[in-house]
């Protein structure tokens, strides 16, 4: 188990370098960045003098190091439209988008993997049927399509949630499950393929040889086999929902990273933008860290050698 | 000696695409206390089926019927689902034919041992754990108590094996079904498989029904044989009389098939049984081997074939021919 943990850590670090190093040629993305900085109206020897004040004179290789040594004392630079430093903005937006994620994830786990189980059970039945076109409608709809009706009939006709802001829990429910609902047919689908798979081997048969009761031997003897794949995907699907937040926290005005991008793509803010990339990708490499060490727990063939 | 297990014309019907499947047909056999019944046949012949449906677990789609079916003088043909799972496991329990993949990856050995006890049987884990070690050191795995904390996938086939034996024997059952437990082995373990069953059912004084397709094994344990063939048991009687004198076309052609030591000359053919068992699918009338028997009559076709007595009691057989024939054609098959 400590083998395994340390390989994955190391490829976690490797991860996070080379998105680093992309996150950093953000910065040249847009052209020179000293032009950039200067404005229109600067002359020649202005450019020079930033060049040479902020460092881009120095070989690129010198000015990754500075930067990445600073993003790793949480210096993430300074942003010249808020005339404020980056983390600090950057951070202080954060939980409510994490909040807003995991709200999401819930939801969408307690949606889809019971439905799954059911659907498994059951297959080619009514209650599978239905599973299947939820999966079906969720995967079709666009999740700012989906958000919007949720705000026209929940929030306007029958008024019974907020729709903006983020002053109580209730202002996250919509977002959520727009957020969650993009992630339930995935991860439905592969409960159901999973469970249907899991209970036609032999150990499952072994099970109701031994007379175990109906309910241990599915939560018991399958649903912990089946659930390993489901882990995985789930951290995946995370991560494409942090991404999507830009959209779901832009429809309803919720202040997190997600608005926080928005708003800095529309301003060219490439500090802050760099910022995001960084800081999204990383909780990114974290949660599949944590999903590998999450399987290898579930399923003793990664753990014990 | 008192019956663990009757079955009487069990029959098992899978609805398929094509039509309605008739893979066991109207099989009846008796396991008593003590016993080893030998069910044996070639692949497909409903042998697997057979012990699927006493179990009760045979899939969704397959339907069971049976005149009689009783375990211990109690009814299992209307039993609830509830009450088939108190007695599966606890009065009888089933070893499977794939050791590799019969256990949970995903739990200890020690695990998946103590809850066989602790589903049926008023007992401390401790309690559990003392009894799994019992019988793992009985089925011969040395270091029984580490044993407990591994994982299937540290274990061997064979020691999966013995693990699975293990778990059947946990609650003492009185009947124990081992379904072609040493077919997945290595040659090397599969007798040393076959003795521990056979030293366990001993005893354990336990009614088993061993099912397999290798003659061999038969001969070294078996007290009682049922010779199944597409479906239906074509010959049944104590293993003696199954070896000295096999009364069916089909039983007397299997045991051509097999090497005798000190008789079989070397370089010589040994025999086969020309053609395929036949579709099961939709109704059957006639005989099911007589597309492949030497012996058939025009009446094979036509005639419903039900069991009669052989010359000794207790021997039966599927066939039309008479006992004095079939024994004749037993002696010149022995003599050529």
């Amino acid at each position: 188990m400590f083998v395994y943990a340390l390989k994955r850590l190391g490829v976690a670090v490797l991860v996070a370098i080379t998105v680093s190093m992309v996150t950093f040629s953000l910065l040249y993305l847009s052209g020179d960045p000293a032009m950039a900085l200067a404005g229109e109206s600067a002359t020649q020897q202005d450019i020079e003098n930033i060049r040479r004040v902020y460092g881009f004179d120095r070989p690129i290789i010198l000015q990754y190091l500075s930067w990445a040594w600073g993003a790793l004392h949480g210096h993430l630079g300074y942003s010249n439209y808020l005339r404020t430093d980056v983390a600090a903005v950057v951070f202080e937006r954060l939980p409510t988008t994490m909040t807003l994620g995991a709200a999401a994830i819930s939801f969408a786990l307690i949606l889809s993997i019971p439905l799954g189980v059911l659907a498994a059970m059951r297959p080619n039945t009514v209650v599978d049927r239905f599973a299947l076109t939820l999966a079906v409608v969720g995967q079709a709809l666009p999740s700012f399509w989906f958000a919007l009706i949720l705000i026209f009939w929940l929030g306007i006709e029958w008024r019974l949630l907020p729709i903006t802001g983020t002053e109580s829990w209730k202002n996250f429910i919509m977002p959520a499950i727009a957020l969650g609902y993009y992630v339930t047919p995935g991860v439905m689908r592969l409960t159901r393929a999973g469970m249907l798979e899991v209970l036609s081997s032999d150990y499952i048969r072994t099970a109701r040889a031994k007379g175990l009761r109906s309910g241990t031997v599915l939560f018991k003897h399958a649903l912990r086999n089946a659930i390993i794949p489901v882990v995985a995907l789930t951290a995946v699907q995370f991560g494409f929902m942090l991404g999507g937040s830009i959209v779901i926290e832009t429809i309803f005005a919720i202040n997190g990273l997600g608005y926080l991008a928005w708003e800095s793509i529309q301003r060219a803010d490439m500090p802050v933008m760099q910022a995001i990339v960084l800081v999204l990708a990383c909780i990114y490499i974290v949660l599949t860290f944590l999903a590998d060490m999450l399987n290898a727990f579930l399923d003793p063939r990664i753990r014990v050698a | 000696m008192s019956a663990v297990l009757e079955v009487e014309e069990l029959s098992v019907d899978i609805p398929v695409s094509a039509g309605l499947l008739h893979p066991v047909q109207g099989v009846s056999f008796t396991v008593n206390r003590g016993e080893t019944v030998c069910i044996v046949g070639e692949s497909g012949c409903g042998k697997s089926l057979t012990a699927l449906a006493i179990m009760d677990l045979l899939p969704s789609s397959a339907r069971r019927l049976a005149m009689r079916l009783l375990l211990d003088g109690e009814d299992m043909l209307n039993a609830s689902e509830r009450r088939m799972s108190d007695i599966r496991g606890s009065k009888m329990a089933m070893i499977f034919q794939e050791p590799m993949t019969s256990l949970n990856p995903a739990y200890t050995i020690g695990n998946q041992l103590a809850e066989a006890l602790t589903r049926h049987r008023r007992v401390s884990r401790e309690q559990a754990r003392e009894r799994a070690v019992f019988l793992l050191e009985k089925v011969g795995i040395t270091a029984a108590a580490s044993r407990l904390r591994q994982y299937p996938h540290q274990l061997s086939g064979g020691l999966r094996q013995r693990v699975m034996i293990a778990m059947a024997l946990m609650c003492g059952p009185d009947l124990i079904i081992a379904d072609e437990p040493t077919t997945a082995l290595d040659v090397t373990i599969q007798a040393q498989i076959l003795l521990l069953l056979a030293s366990l059912q001993k005893e354990f004084q336990m009614g088993m029904i061993l099912i397999t397709h290798d003659l061999g094994v038969v001969a070294r344990v078996a007290d009682r044989v049922a010779v199944m063939y597409a479906g239906q048991v074509i010959e049944a009687g104590d293993a003696r009389q199954i070896f000295q004198q096999p009364m069916h076309p089909y039983t007397q052609g299997l045991l051509d098939c097999i090497p005798v030591p000190g008789k079989t000359q070397r370089g010589a053919h040994l025999g086969a049984i020309p053609g395929i068992v036949p579709t099961l699918i939709g109704d059957f009338i006639g005989c099911r081997f007589r597309e492949r028997c030497n012996y058939a009559m025009v009446d094979c076709v036509s005639e419903e074939v039900s069991s009669r007595d052989a010359v000794q009691s207790g021997h039966t057989y599927r066939c039309l021919l008479g006992a004095q024939q079939c024994a004749d054609n037993a002696k010149r098959k022995a003599s050529a």
